[in-house]
C-alpha cells in the first residue's frame, strides 16, 4: 500500500525529470554541443546525488507550508501537482513543479482545515520573484564578463569550443545536482511527514535517514523521466526560448544552477550565517523561472529589449499564475473524492484545546484572556475552527491568536525508552541527549511544547539558545531533533 | 594529455598547416612571376609546379579538416562559417594556381613598359592574400586583431586595382602591340586582380563572422 501511495510522487518525479532536464541540458543538447545520451547519464546521476545529499533544506520549508500528515493526502497532493504539470506541458505553457506542488499543498491546507503558514507561503512566493531576477542578474554579469574575456584573451576557436563543451557538461552536472537538491522537495516533500521509511545505520558509520531513502526513490523517478521522455522537451526548450549561442547557453545554465544551489544549500546558508551575512531562505524554486530570468538577463546584456520576445514572456507570466491556482483547485477536489468516494484518510485531524496545562502556559506567557475561560477544555476539530472561535467569537487579536493556537495544539506524546534505544540514532542526537530522554520513560504529554519545556528543564543540551544570529544554526539543528521526537513518539502513530 | 585536448590540438595544427600552405603558395607565386618577368623560365617552371603541388596539398588538408569538424560535431554554431572560410580561402589558392599555370602554358609576352607594373600588381595581389591568411588565423585565435588585417587587405586590393587599371590603360594606349596581344595581357591582369578581389571577399565574410561570434 505504501508503494501505491508513493506512486503519485514517483509520477511527479518522472514528470519533473522529463520536463526540467530541458532547463539544464536543453541548450547544450539543442546546440549539439553535448550528446543526449551523455546529458541524460550525467543529469540522472547528479540529480540523485543532489537529492540524497542536500535535499533536506528546501524540503523543510515546504513541510512548514503544509505538513501533509497522512499518506493518502500526500498521494493526492502529489497527484494533483503531477496532473497539473502534465496538463500544462500539453498546453505548451512553461511549467514549474514548484508552483504546482505549492498550489496543491495550499489546496490540502484548505481542505484539512489546517492553517496556512503565511510566513512560509510568503517566503516561497517571494523566492518566485527573487529567483528569476537573481538569475537574470547573474546571467547579465556573467555574459559581460565572458565577452570581456573573449575579446581580450587570445584563445583558439576550437579550444573555446572544447572548453564550452566541458563547461556545459560540468555546469550541467552542477545544475542537475542543484535541481535534485532543490526540487526533490517538490517530488517527495509532501511524503516527509508521513514517511514510511525508517532510518538505517550502516556499521555505525553511515547514517541514512528515512527521508534520504525517500529522496533516493524520488531521484530514481526523476532519472527515469530523464531517460524516457526528456528528449523531446530538451529539444523544444533549447530552441524555443531564444536562439542561444553555446556560450550564452553555458551562461544561462550556470546562472540557473547558481540560483537553485543558493536556494537549496544548507552549507552555504551556514557559511553566510557564520560570516554574519544575511542568508536567503531555503525553498524549492523553479528551474523554469530561473532559465527565463537568465535568458532575459542575456537579452538585456546584448542590448535591451530587442532580443526579448514579449509575447512569449506574457505566456510565461500567464503560466506562472495558472499553475499554482489550478493545482490548488485540483488538489482540493481530488482530496474530496479521495476521502468521500474512495474512503481514504487524507489528513489526520489535529485538534485544539485549552487544557489546564495550556492555561498555565498561556498565563505564564501573558497570553491569557478571561474570555478564554468559556472554551476551556472544549475540543476543536481543526485549526480553522479554533481560530474562528478565538477571533470572531471572542474578538482576540490576530497575532495573539496565532500564539495561542500554537500552545493549544493537541499532540499526544509518550516517551518509550525501548524506542529511544531502537529508533533514534545516538550519534546524530548525541549520547547526553539520549540519556536525558531515557529518563522520561513512560511520561505522557498532551502538547509538543510540554516535551520541549520538560527536556529543557532537565538538561542544557536540550535547551534552545537565545535567538542571536550566532545561535541560529544551533537552534535549527536542535529543532530538527525535536521534530524527529515528535514523529517517533506521537501516540496517534501507535 | 586528455584525448579531447589532443584531438583539438591536432585539428588546430591542421588548420594552421592549411593556412601555411596558402601563404607559401602565395609567396612562391610572387617569386615565380618575378622569374618569369626576368625570363628565367627554368626557375619559373619549378615554382609553377610547386604552387600546383601546394594547391593539391591544401585541398587534401581542407577535406580532412571538414571531415573532422563534421564527424566530431565540433563548432556546432560556427561550423558553417568555418567551412565557408576554408573553402573560400582555398578558392583564392585555386585562382593563384590557375594563373601561374596560365603563364606556364600560354607564355604571354610581357612588353618592357609593363614589366615593372606587372610585378607591382603581383606583389599587391600576393600581399592581399598574405593579409587574408593572417586575417583567417586571427579569426581562429585572436579575434580583436581581425579588423586591422581586414583594413590591410582592403588597402592592397585597392592598390592592385589602381596598378591593374594603369597597366590596362597603358597597353591599350600602346601602338606597338596588336589587339590580340593587348587582350592576352589584359586577361592575365584580370586574373591577378581577381586574386586580390577574392581575398577581399574572404575578409568581408570574416568581418561578418566576427560580429556573429561576438554577438
Amino acid at each position: 500500500m505504501v508503494w501505491f501511495y508513493l506512486l503519485s510522487g514517483i509520477f511527479l518525479g518522472w514528470s519533473l525529470g522529463a520536463n526540467h532536464t530541458g532547463n539544464i541540458f536543453g541548450p547544450a543538447v539543442a546546440t549539439k554541443m553535448v550528446k543526449f545520451r551523455t546529458a541524460a547519464i550525467i543529469a540522472s546521476l547528479f540529480v540523485i546525488i543532489g537529492a540524497v545529499i542536500s535535499g533536506a533544506g528546501a524540503a523543510h520549508t515546504l513541510g512548514k507550508l503544509g505538513a501533509v500528515n497522512a499518506l493518502g493526502g500526500s498521494f493526492t497532493v502529489a497527484l494533483a501537482a503531477a496532473i497539473t504539470v502534465a496538463w500544462m506541458t500539453k498546453l505548451g505553457l512553461p511549467v514549474s513543479t514548484t508552483q504546482a506542488i505549492v498550489g496543491a499543498i495550499v489546496g490540502w491546507d484548505l481542505f484539512s482545515g489546517a492553517l496556512i503558514d503565511t510566513n512560509a507561503l510568503t517566503k516561497i512566493v517571494a523566492t518566485w520573484i527573487i529567483n528569476p531576477i537573481l538569475a537574470g542578474i547573474f546571467a547579465f554579469i556573467l555574459y559581460k564578463l565572458s565577452m570581456f574575456f573573449l575579446r581580450n584573451v587570445q584563445i583558439h576557436i576550437l579550444e573555446q569550443d572544447m572548453y564550452t563543451r566541458i563547461g556545459l557538461v560540468l555546469i550541467g552536472a552542477f545544475g542537475a545536482y542543484s535541481l535534485g537538491a532543490n526540487n526533490i522537495a517538490n517530488v517527495m516533500g509532501v511524503f516527509v511527514t508521513a514517511n514510511p521509511f525508517k532510518d538505517i545505520n550502516l556499521f555505525d558509520i553511515i547514517h541514512i535517514s528515512g527521508t534520504q531513502i525517500l529522496f533516493f526513490i524520488g531521484g530514481i523517478a526523476i532519472a527515469i523521466g530523464i531517460f524516457t521522455y526528456s528528449h523531446k522537451v530538451i529539444k523544444t526548450v533549447g530552441k524555443s526560448i531564444m536562439k542561444l549561442s553555446p556560450i550564452s547557453a553555458l551562461i544561462v545554465v550556470l546562472s540557473e544552477s547558481l540560483v537553485l544551489f543558493i536556494f537549496a544549500s544548507e552549507s552555504l546558508a551556514k557559511l553566510l550565517i557564520s560570516l554574519h551575512l544575511p542568508s536567503l531562505p531555503l525553498a524549492p524554486v523553479s528551474s523554469s523561472q530561473a532559465v527565463v530570468g537568465g535568458v532575459i538577463g542575456i537579452g538585456i546584456a546584448k542590448g535591451g529589449g530587442r532580443a526579448i520576445n514579449f509575447g512569449t514572456l506574457g505566456k510565461i507570466a500567464w503560466g506562472w499564475l495558472l499553475t499554482p491556482i489550478s493545482a490548488g483547485i485540483l488538489s482540493f477536489f481530488a482530496l474530496f473524492f479521495m476521502q468521500n468516494v474512495f474512503q481514504q484518510q487524507v489528513y489526520k485531524p489535529i485538534k485544539y484545546s485549552i487544557t489546564p496545562e495550556c492555561r498555565t502556559k498561556l498565563v505564564e506567557k501573558g497570553l491569557w484572556d478571561k474570555k478564554l475561560e468559556s472554551i476551556e477544555d472544549s475540543v476543536f476539530e481543526s485549526a480553522r475552527e479554533f481560530k474562528y472561535a478565538l477571533i470572531l467569537k471572542m474578538g482576540l487579536k490576530k497575532d495573539r491568536v496565532n500564539k495561542i493556537i500554537k500552545y493549544a495544539e493537541l499532540y499526544p506524546l509518550m516517551i518509550d525508552s525501548f524506542k529511544v534505544k531502537k529508533e533514534l540514532d545516538t550519534k546524530w542526537f548525541g549520547e547526553e541527549r539520549i540519556e536525558v530522554l531515557k529518563k522520561l520513560h513512560g511520561v505522557r504529554f498532551k502538547h509538543k511544547w510540554q516535551l520541549v519545556d520538560t527536556l529543557s528543564k532537565m538538561s542544557p543540551v536540550w535547551r534552545y539558545k537565545p535567538p542571536t544570529p550566532e545561535n541560529r544554526l544551533y537552534n535549527r539543528e536542535l529543532k530538527k531533533r525535536y521534530e524527529k521526537l515528535f514523529i517517533e513518539f506521537s501516540r496517534s502513530h501507535l | 594529455m586528455l584525448p579531447v585536448f589532443k584531438k583539438t590540438k591536432e585539428l588546430e595544427a591542421k588548420i594552421d598547416e592549411f593556412l601555411d600552405v596558402i601563404m607559401e603558395a602565395s609567396l612562391e607565386f610572387k617569386q615565380g612571376i618575378k622569374y618569369y618577368l626576368e625570363e628565367n623560365f627554368e626557375e619559373f617552371s619549378k615554382r609553377a609546379e610547386l604552387v600546383d603541388k601546394l594547391e593539391g596539398k591544401a585541398d587534401t588538408l581542407r577535406r580532412e579538416i571538414e571531415n573532422k569538424l563534421y564527424s566530431e560535431m565540433l563548432l556546432p554554431e560556427a561550423r558553417g562559417d568555418v567551412l565557408a572560410l576554408l573553402e573560400n580561402s582555398d578558392d583564392v589558392l585555386n585562382i593563384i594556381a590557375d594563373t601561374i599555370m596560365g603563364f606556364e602554358v600560354e607564355k604571354p609576352k610581357i612588353p618592357d613598359f609593363v614589366d615593372r607594373y606587372l610585378y607591382d600588381l603581383v606583389s599587391e595581389s600576393s600581399a592581399s592574400v598574405e593579409e587574408m591568411v593572417t586575417t583567417v588565423r586571427s579569426y581562429f585565435k585572436n579575434i580583436t586583431a581581425v579588423r586591422d588585417h581586414i583594413t590591410k587587405i582592403m588597402f592592397h586590393e585597392k592598390e592592385s586595382d589602381r596598378v591593374g587599371n594603369k597597366i590596362k590603360s597603358d597597353i591599350f594606349k600602346s601602338t606597338e602591340l596588336d589587339l590580340a596581344h593587348k587582350i592576352h595581357i589584359s586577361t592575365f591582369v584580370e586574373k591577378l586582380l581577381l586574386i586580390a578581389d577574392k581575398a577581399e571577399d574572404v575578409g568581408d565574410r570574416i568581418s561578418i563572422y566576427v560580429m556573429k561570434r561576438l554577438a
